[in-house]
């Protein structure tokens, strides 16, 4: 039985409604309690800021997609080489960094739950390998459902019951937790050489629009109880003019909202909220859809900051890898696994003095700002889409300081800067806010009801930043420091990581959802017989079997079919 | 100076970034024998490898010579940006990788990567090297950016990768791609090239004054010219002017010797 005592800390715990107030958390056994005996082990956070530990909604950080971008960037880990330490393996950054360094750098920040948001079913087997081999977090992946073969035919057919026996059979195959939405129908049409263009679009081959299989998945979602929403990534992303089809995405929900919670995630809404005809005219789509966000609950965001670096872009969406492709001129890996989805990697460079990166810099900025519910909107940078994960602490900067705003903002490409709302915007988010945008709102979202709070029972998953909080926002570089290097790092109740250095390798688990259907999946012989045609790999073969996963931590859930 | 010599013959690869002026300046032998080398896996120092003489110690600008074969060591000259390098015999992989300024001297042969991403000064081989000189990383888009590379001997595949400035001169023969995906700068080869030069470059200039087996058919001719300067000196030819990679919209220029080269006749044609 090992105890521990968080001394005199400020602590920030937004899901229990604690904003800053003076106090002890002790810690039995991986496990937030009330008491501890005064044998307990003490961590002085006097004068420190005491949070939940950091969850992160949205991070590629294992799969196929992540691994082919390892390969194609020698050029980008020799730049950022990690040394082995008594207690950690070596390892290379920077924006694809190896599995091992990409557990100590979320560590090293605070952060202990990580979200793999696109895992193609087919490698779920090496995604999960991955994220078996990466340390300090818990973690959990998301797979690609919006054109699985199956569920367009069940959505054509109008079969929604069989259609969530077989995600709740898939969701099992794949050790997954959430549905996971990349340009529904337009993943399936670039098999072809298509694309969709906007929601009302028909998919070849199956007749069906994006919107029907956005709704059909979100009933689906609904019914099987997940804890997560559905996950979606817009059609037209990265295009201009496209806060358009972001609105029509989350309008095409509304008759199905929930009273008590949301039904839909849109992920780097950044990406998807350009307006204008074309790159020369593009401008910031914020306003319309914070205005929007203000006015429904139904949606959550995370927002995909841009941050100026040197980065790699990843999705499954081909078509949008294909267009930046052109874009750039740069090398570049398109992926098609067999029937399921697609791929793409592109090097990408954000500069400041590039007016449209400028603009995606200032757009995430403003949807963060003008949202006014922070529990609707989460911070990340789609890593390593907008910027590597490990930025994140300069962009916490950015949000809770108007002067470490402005002070890049003076540094952006003019037309960008005419164009920004960030000169209106004076909102200062405070630590309390920080948290839910950080943490508490992401665990909130993903109905993780262990993580981002300090209420008693919680994981003992804890972050605590060396930071004065009256005077984070004037100081915001010794701020960033904190943020950077986590005097303490907690998971599962024990120091993992003291004064930013990792000092305890733990190796956290994996959740998967185990969805109980009153209605079994029906494998009949259509199923194999299409295994057979089209995949690799044979219906038998293709579930992961148990003890795959290094340490499993199913959720068991009662679907309402 | 300060004199190296090897203490045995190494079989093994050696990791000689700290053999660099930048870093043996205003230090005694003791501190030099201190510096950290590896050998293949094992860690060790400068002083378990070689023998040390330092002559005179206190100048800024120090000159290493290093007498006998260090063919196995790598990245000596790394990222220097002053002084002075001899190596009496052969050099390593990545000889003077990323410097930005000071000399290196080679008598014998060098390895593949010698003046990969430099940027200033110079590297005179007296022998041959390897593949890749003046190339970018692996993956990287970022070749030599500027300064000199003399090689007296041959020279092997893929010289002046990526390239974006300075010069390479090769007084013997070279292999394929010479300047493949070269950006700006010169290159310059006296014997014959195995072909297929400057693919995908988008600027700068290759100066081919032997035989070469071929002229990319993404190239167009554009002239035929009396003679060329390189590095302000004057080479008599006549050469072929080509223009290309017209592939990748280039606009890089090669050279090519029309007495070495009869076969080139055909596209006199075109002018």
């Amino acid at each position: 039985m090992t105890e521990l005592i968080i001394k005199n800390g400020f602590v920030y715990d937004p899901l229990n409604r604690i904003d800053g107030e003076k106090m002890d958390i002790c810690i039995r056994d991986g496990k937030i309690v009330k008491t501890v005996k005064d044998s307990a082990k003490v961590v002085d956070a006097s004068g420190m800021v005491v949070m939940p530990g950091g969850v992160d909604i949205h991070t590629h950080i294992a799969g196929g997609e992540v691994d082919s971008g390892r390969l194609l960037r020698p050029e980008d880990h020799v730049k950022d080489v990690e040394v082995k330490t008594a207690v950690t393996r070596s390892g290379v950054g920077y924006s694809i960094p190896s599995t091992f360094t990409t557990g100590y750098r979320y560590s090293r920040m605070g952060y202990t739950t990580a979200m793999n948001p696109s895992m193609a079913p087919l490698q779920a087997r090496h995604t999960h390998e991955e994220l078996s081999d990466t340390p300090m977090i818990d973690k959990a992946s998301y797979p690609l459902l919006g054109d699985w073969w199956f569920s367009l035919e069940h959505i054509r057919d109008g079969l929604i019951k069989e259609n969530a026996a077989h995600i709740a059979w898939m969701l099992k195959a794949t050790r997954g937790y959430a549905i996971k939405i990349v340009n529904p129908g337009g993943l399936e049409a670039w098999g072809f050489g298509r694309n969709v263009h906007s929601i009302d679009d028909v998919v070849p081959n199956f007749g069906i629009t994006p919107r029907e299989i956005i709704r059909g998945l979100c009933k689906v979602n609904t019914m099987l109880n997940l804890p997560h929403t559905i996950h979606l990534h817009t059609n037209n992303l990265g295009q201009p003019g496209n806060y358009v089809t972001a609105l029509e995405s989350m309008k095409c929900v509304e008759d199905l909202a929930r009273k008590d919670r949301p039904v839909m995630h849109i992920t780097h809404i950044q990406f998807c909220a350009f307006k204008g005809e074309d790159w020369g005219r593009l401008s910031s789509g914020a306003e319309d859809i914070a205005n929007y966000m203000n006015n429904h609950s139904h949606v959550t965001l995370d927002v995909g900051q841009v941050v100026f670096s040197d980065t790699t872009t990843m999705t499954a969406d081909g078509p949008f890898q294909f267009g930046l492709y052109h874009l750039t001129g740069n090398k570049w890996v398109n992926h098609d696994v067999e029937t399921e989805t697609s791929g793409g990697i592109v090097p990408f460079r954000y500069k400041r003095t590039s007016a449209v990166h400028a603009t995606q810099w200032s757009i995430a900025l403003e949807i963060m700002l003008l949202v006014k519910d922070p529990w609707k909107i989460m911070m990340t940078t789609d890593h390593p889409n907008g910027g590597p994960f490990f930025s994140y602490p300069q962009i916490m900067t950015w949000y809770i300081s108007k002067a470490a705003r402005d002070k890049l903002f003076g540094k952006i490409h003019k037309r960008a800067r005419k164009k920004s709302l960030l000169t209106s915007i004076d909102r200062e988010l405070s630590l309390y806010e920080l948290a839910i945008v950080t943490r508490a709102g992401q665990a909130k979202a993903l109905g993780l009801k262990d993580k981002g709070h300090l209420g008693v029972g919680a994981d003992a998953d804890i972050a605590v930043y060396n930071i004065n909080p009256e005077l984070a926002a004037k100081k915001f570089v010794s701020a960033r420091r904190a943020f950077e290097q986590a005097a303490y790092t907690i998971k599962d109740g024990e120091i993992v990581v003291k004064d930013g250095e990792v000092v305890k390798q733990v190796f956290g688990r994996t959740y998967w959802v185990d969805v109980e259907t009153s209605m079994p999946h029906e494998v009949n012989d259509d199923i194999k017989k299409k295994f057979r045609d089209y995949w690799t790999v044979e219906y038998e073969n293709y579930p992961i079997r148990e003890g795959f996963l290094h340490t499993p931590a199913p959720i068991a859930v009662k679907a309402g079919v | 100076m300060i004199t190296l010599i090897p203490k045995r013959v190494f079989k093994l690869p050696i990791e000689g970034k700290n053999i660099s002026p930048d870093v043996f300046v205003k230090k005694s032998a003791k501190e030099i024998a201190a510096l950290e080398m590896w050998e293949g896996n094992r860690k060790l120092s400068i002083g378990d490898l070689f023998d040390i003489k330092v002559d005179s110690s206190s100048s800024d600008e120090v000159t290493i010579k290093i007498e006998g074969n260090v063919s196995t060591v790598r990245n000596i000259g790394f990222r220097m940006s002053v002084g002075q390098v001899i190596v009496d015999g052969d050099a390593g992989m990545h000889l003077g990788e990323g410097m930005s300024g000071g000399s290196i001297v080679v008598s014998g042969n060098a390895g593949s990567w010698a003046g990969s991403e430099m940027k200033e000064g110079t590297i005179e081989i007296k022998g041959s090297a390897g593949d890749y000189i003046g190339a970018a990383y692996r993956g990287s888009t970022k070749g030599m950016k500027g300064g000199k590379v003399i090689i007296h001997g041959n020279a092997g595949h893929e010289v002046g990768c990526y390239m974006n400035g300075g010069l390479i001169k090769i007084l013997g023969d070279v292999g394929i791609f010479a300047g493949i995906h070269m950006v700006n700068g010169t290159i310059f080869v006296q014997g014959t090239s195995q072909g297929r030069a400057g693919a995908q470059m988008t600027n700068g200039k290759i100066i081919l004054a032997g035989h070469s087996e071929d002229v990319m058919p993404s190239f167009t001719i554009e002239d035929v010219k009396a003679k060329v300067k390189v590095d302000g000196e004057k080479i008599e030819g006549p050469f072929y002017q080509f223009t290309g990679d017209l592939a990748d919209k280039g606009k890089g220029k090669i050279f090519v010797s029309k007495p070495k080269n009869p076969y080139l006749k055909s596209y006199e044609k075109y002018l």
